[in-house]
């Protein structure tokens, strides 16, 4: 019997029993869907966090007041001022240090029109962009004599311009905050959430020095909430955390033994850790859909076994017909594995329906590659093989004189 | 009469040669001892080529034991079974089962038709199996039903079919293959008498125009009565083996 005329015969066989081919097939749809919601899953979140952090700029440190607590460290609970903007300026000259930003921030009320809109309010200085690895939309952002002139310009989150103009383009428009004109400059490009889930984009720039004397007000004059450092190269990270802790600790004149009044952070080192528990956790919802799948397969073994069982005496009279060993192991065979593809495939599109939907509805990023669907498809055939391997030998290795007297 | 192609053969050659066959079962008792019980007690025969042969006996005898080893179904526990002066026993599975496809017809009491498969496809089975094409096995396969009468039926299903009809199937797929042998165990058993008759003279044509050699297991006299050779079995020895005609009864092969 030729193969042609063998999967013909399979394919009977399976439209002979719809229903139980269709349950065993349900095993694999799951197990091929499972695997690839779940892989498609990992590997958006993956990739959600490789944008972040490319996103958040390259070899950074954040340095915040006051000493690094047993339980992690807090963005400079307000009242610990001991970080200056003198501080910043001063670490900005180590030689392994590119730039630094020196941030204070508060909540302001925007108007423009008759708009009204609440944000969060950054002052900073122009570095602040280059180092926070942000692009312009359109306008600039502003300058180093804006800042020492303490000028009343401000460069807008693309959410907060959104939300203020609409359609509009803010460039060279005038926004009151807190009462005050301010001149917009610029407009910032999205970056989207960060790696703590905050939307980055429903924000506002302005120069610190504005900052301190007209909006936030200080109440110790030169002090920053946070600042963030840019190391030259990933190289010089170690050295230049050592180099920053001693300047500081000098600076803020901090005798042998004491406890430092700031903390220093690697950013990098941080996102590391993000990225690391992603890949972990697409491991795992891997491994959770890999197991449905083998329970998958274990189903159609079982299924298999017991159509062995049933269609004994059919063996026995296809053997006194004639059928050879390998013809009724093919057909057998072919059967389960008929099982695992066409499964194989509604399942890889309801996988993938599955995962537009979670990307709709849960607005995550979903990344299907063609190695995962290829990886899916060559499980589900190797389920069929291994799992109707033995079925399949069952039935052919049957002496034909007990196939035909099996009840 | 069925007009089958004239098959070329040598009556007097011999088919089957068997040389003091034994067969037993081993079984386990209540206590989970081993327990032999033999079913054939060194049988000879030899049956030639053209023959038509009735094996008679009780039920338990060792009819059927002794057919399913003719049909390579089984293998014997000890003695020599030569079919066309070829050793079984050295043969391959694989051998076998061309064997099974090419040199044999089955025919069963329980007619042994592959349920939810036309009649058509159950005739044609034998042709796919031997490495026919499968529209040029269903176009062989009705061509065979025609002859037997059964062409209004080649695409009904075995359960929509009568007794006499499913055995007309069964016997139409033994010999699609055109086999010089027809082994048939009870193929009357489950049919009433009218049928019957039908069914012994279909049997005698093929043995009559086309040579086929057939070997008929059955315990009915008037069954065996359409043979022209008689064989008993009893307790698994031949009693008698008689030329049906003569009515002579011929020594015991011992
Ligand atoms: N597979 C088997 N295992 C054990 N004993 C068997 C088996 N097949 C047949 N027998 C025994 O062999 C004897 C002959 O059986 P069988 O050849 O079927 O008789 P018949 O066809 O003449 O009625 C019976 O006693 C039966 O119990
Ligand atoms: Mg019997």
């Amino acid at each position: 019997m030729n193969l042609f005329t063998i999967i013909g015969e399979a394919l009977r066989a399976l439209r002979q029993n719809r229903l139980r081919t269709g349950l065993t097939m349900l095993g694999m749809i799951i197990g091929v869907a499972a695997v690839v919601l779940m892989l498609s899953i990992g590997q958006g979140a993956q990739t959600k966090i490789n944008q972040t952090i490319a996103e958040m700029g390259s070899n950074l440190f954040i340095v915040v007041p006051g000493a690094t607590s047993s339980g992690g460290f807090s963005f400079g609970s307000g009242s610990i001022r001991t970080l200056t903007i003198h501080d910043a300026q001063a670490i900005a000259e180590l030689p392994t240090v590119g730039a630094t930003a020196p941030i204070i921030s508060g909540t302001a009320q925007l108007n423009y029109t008759a708009k009204n809109w609440s944000t969060i309010i950054t002052g900073t200085t122009p570095d602040y962009f280059s180092v926070g690895n942000w692009k312009i939309e359109s306008g600039t952002t502003f300058t180093e004599s804006d800042l020492r002139s303490a000028n009343r310009v401000v460069v807008l989150g693309s959410v907060t311009a959104q939300n203020l103009f609409g359609g509009e383009d803010p460039v060279g428009k005038t926004i009151r905050i807190t009462n005050r004109p301010f001149l917009v400059v610029g407009v910032l490009m999205a970056k989207g959430q960060s790696l703590t889930g905050r939307d980055q984009d429903d924000n506002i720039f302005i120069p610190i020095t504005t900052s301190e004397r007209q909006i936030t007000g200080n109440q110790f004059p030169g002090s920053i909430r946070l600042m963030l450092v840019q190391c030259k190269s990933a190289d010089d990270m170690d050295i230049a955390e050592i180099e920053i802790t001693q300047l500081l600790r000098q600076r803020h004149r901090i005798a042998k033994g004491k406890e430092n009044d700031f903390t220093v952070r690697n950013l990098t080192a941080l996102a590391d850790v993000a990225t690391g528990a992603a890949k972990v956790m697409s491991m795992v919802l891997g491994a959770i859909a890999s197991v449905s799948l083998l329970v998958g397969g274990i189903g159609i073994m079982n299924i298999m076994l017991v159509s062995v069982t049933e269609r004994t005496r059919e063996i026995g009279i296809r053997m006194a017909i004639g059928a050879n060993q390998r013809t009724i192991l093919t057909q057998f065979l072919l059967e389960a594995m008929m099982i695992c593809i066409m499964g194989g495939l509604i399942g890889l599109l309801l996988g993938i329906s599955g995962a537009w939907v979670v990307s709709q509805v849960a607005d995550m990023l979903i990344v299907i590659t063609l190695g995962m669907i290829g990886l899916a498809f060559l499980f589900a055939s190797a389920v069929g093989i291994f799992f109707g391997f033995y079925p399949a030998k069952k039935a052919a290795s049957l002496k034909p004189v007990d196939a035909l007297r099996y009840e | 009469m069925l007009p089958l192609p004239m098959q070329t053969n040598h009556v007097g050659y011999p088919l089957i040669r068997i040389e003091n066959l034994c067969k037993s079962y081993s079984l386990q008792d209540v206590n989970g001892r081993t327990i032999t019980n033999q079913v054939l007690f060194n049988i000879d025969l030899t049956i030639n080529q053209g023959e038509f042969v009735a094996i008679m006996g009780h039920s338990g005898s060792g009819k059927s034991t002794l057919m399913n080893i003719l049909g390579c179904l089984d293998t014997p526990t000890s003695g020599s079974y030569w079919l066309s002066e070829k050793n079984v026993a050295t043969l391959t599975n694989d051998e076998l089962a061309r064997i099974r496809n090419q040199k044999i017809g089955f025919v069963f009491q329980g007619f042994n038709l592959l349920k939810r498969v036309t009649a058509l496809d159950n005739v044609a089975t034998p042709l796919l199996y031997a490495g026919v094409g499968r529209s040029q096995s269903r176009k062989q396969a009705a061509e065979i039903l025609r002859r037997t009468g059964l062409e209004n039926f080649a695409m009904h299903q075995p359960n929509q079919l009568s007794g006499g009809q499913q055995q007309r199937v069964a016997i139409s797929r033994a010999l699609i293959n055109q086999p010089p042998l027809i082994l048939a165990d009870e193929p009357t058993g489950n049919l009433d008498t009218q049928t019957s008759r039908e069914i012994m003279l279909l049997f005698q044509q093929l043995n009559q125009d086309q040579g086929i050699t057939i070997v008929l297991v059955t315990h009915e006299d008037d069954i065996a009565a359409y043979a022209k050779r008689l064989i008993r079995l009893k307790d698994g020895h031949i009693i008698y083996d008689k030329n049906n005609n003569t009515e002579t009864i011929l020594d015991k092969v011992s």
